[in-house]
């Protein structure tokens, strides 16, 4: 399925300052839906080429690391449960850095 | 397989914003953990920072302001939201931007830019000071009269003291920041980790300075980073193309301060604290402003000496010392003695460091003292 990686705050340094990607990310076998916690290992695997610990931490984002699921903040909708569907914009900012 | 398909794939997406309980919830508020669309977001957030800057009495009307603008993300939100409050509540502030060129080549150049868009959006002045208008030196002068291993004494104690010197220059009423809350609940711990209880008790006042030439305060003491980040990043679907230009220029301008500005300031173990923070926070909101109200509330026995707050004889900066730090390095730089008042060295204005110095009060508060590099003071 086609989706909108958006990264800021910093988290652009990590994959070729490049804020926008747009990918492809297939289903995992024998899955039917697409959660965060699979999107954020493939995000980890194929878009992220420099220290990843400033990502994540453990299998989800690393504490301060603000994810938007098309504009709505992934709290509401169960963090790592939550489920991507074709053309989701993903949005990740990091709050670590500058004032 | 079936009985899922009615139901809505993105949990909580079907609750409506306990506010209004009109619209889509955008956002979960770490300070009341409740769900809230975009629209009641913007009304709380703007009102709360409305209400801490009323019930506080930060300004007055008719005072001039500067903004301590960094170009970073809580500057720049702290600028635009400043802005509207200011012309929505009548508060007759004559606001202005101010911006602090360190001279490091490259380093600034970005912000500036992004400080410099701010001043044409929010309609507000711009004044940027250089190193060099404040210190007579620009960083990438003094890097290369004194080499790279000392220059972070040098980085900490000049930019403490830059925005002071800067609102001083320009003869401000006020100098604001843009420390939020998690700003300061960090501060608090690495005060209690050091022993530091001096800065432990300032910390935490949503005003400092009062009895200096210039009072200091932070409007965004109770406000959490999340929601500042937020802020800007959901202007884009309330607004036309220019708030979405502003969105776009202040995720890009926060990156501006990338991990790698350590070149010139080494502060590693802030980052362990921020992270501590950040852990806590995920576990419990509520900690961070739990940690603000502990400083706040954190008594220090009558009898403790504390340090006594002079004032520099040469600059007017408050300092324990005959001389502050940054005076007492000037001077090593124009003389051409750039290791005076870094770490051991010897035979600086104030005495030898290390052995009790002429004036006792001082000496007493030598103990309580931080040290120079990225200092905890706001
Ligand atoms: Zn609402
Ligand atoms: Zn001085």
């Amino acid at each position: 399925m086609q989706l909108t990686l958006e990264f800021g705050g910093g988290l652009e340094l990590l994959c070729d300052s490049e804020k926008i990607h747009k990918v492809n990310v297939d289903l995992p076998n024998g899955e039917d839906d697409l959660t965060m916690k699979h999107l954020l290992s493939w995000v980890r695997t194929n878009v992220i080429k420099e220290r990843p610990e400033m990502f994540m931490k453990g299998d989800t984002v690393r504490p301060g690391v603000l994810v938007l699921v098309n504009d709505c903040d992934w709290e509401l909708s169960g963090q790592l449960d939550t489920t991507i569907e074709d053309k989701d914009v993903i949005v990740f900012i990091s709050t670590l850095h500058g004032g | 397989m079936e009985a899922s398909e009615g139901k809505s794939k993105k949990p909580g997406a079907s609750r409506l914003c306990c506010l209004c309980n009109q619209r889509r919830p955008v956002l979960k508020r770490p300070k009341t953990l409740q769900q809230i669309c975009r629209e009641c977001f913007y009304e709380v957030f703007e009102e709360e920072i409305h209400q801490v800057i009323v019930g506080n009495r930060l300004f007055k009307s008719g005072e001039r302001v500067a903004i301590g603008a960094s170009g970073g993300k809580d500057s720049t939100v702290l600028a635009y939201v400043l802005s509207e409050l200011n012309r929505r509540h009548n508060y007759g502030l004559d606001l202005f931007l101010l911006s602090i060129d360190e001279g490091i080549t490259g380093y600034r150049d970005d912000s500036l830019e992004t400080v410099k868009r701010n001043e044409v959006q929010y309609g507000l002045p711009l004044q940027i000071l250089s190193y060099k208008d404040l210190y007579g030196w620009t960083m990438d002068e003094i890097v290369k009269m004194i080499g790279l291993k000392n220059n972070c004494t040098f980085c900490g104690v000049f930019r403490r003291q830059a925005l002071d010197r800067g609102a001083a220059l320009l003869k401000v009423d006020k100098l604001v920041t843009g420390h939020n809350a998690d700003d300061i609940a960090e501060t608090v711990l690495l005060n209690i980790l050091r022993g530091d209880i001096a800065r432990l008790s300032r910390c935490t006042s949503i005003t400092t300075g009062e009895d200096g030439p210039i009072p200091r305060c932070k409007p965004f003491k109770y406000t959490y980073e999340k929601e500042i980040v937020i802020y800007p990043s959901l202007l884009k679907l309330n607004f036309d193309t220019l708030t979405y230009d502003i969105r776009m220029l202040i995720s890009r301008s926060w990156t501006t301060s990338p991990p790698n500005v350590s070149i010139y300031s080494p502060n590693a173990y802030r980052g362990f604290a921020r992270e501590f923070i950040k852990d806590l926070e995920r576990l419990r909101p509520r900690a961070i402003l739990d940690i603000i109200k502990s400083g706040e509330d954190f008594r220090i026995a009558t009898t403790t000496k504390m340090p006594e707050q002079g004032t520099c004889e040469r600059c007017g900066y408050i300092s324990s010392q005959k001389w502050c730090k940054a005076c007492v390095l000037l001077e090593g730089l124009n003389r051409g003695l750039p290791k005076m008042g870094i770490g051991r060295a010897r035979g600086g204005v104030n005495g030898d460091h290390k052995k009790e110095t002429k004036k006792p009060p001082a000496s007493a508060a030598k103990s309580l003292e931080s040290k120079q590099c990225g200092s905890l003071d706001f």
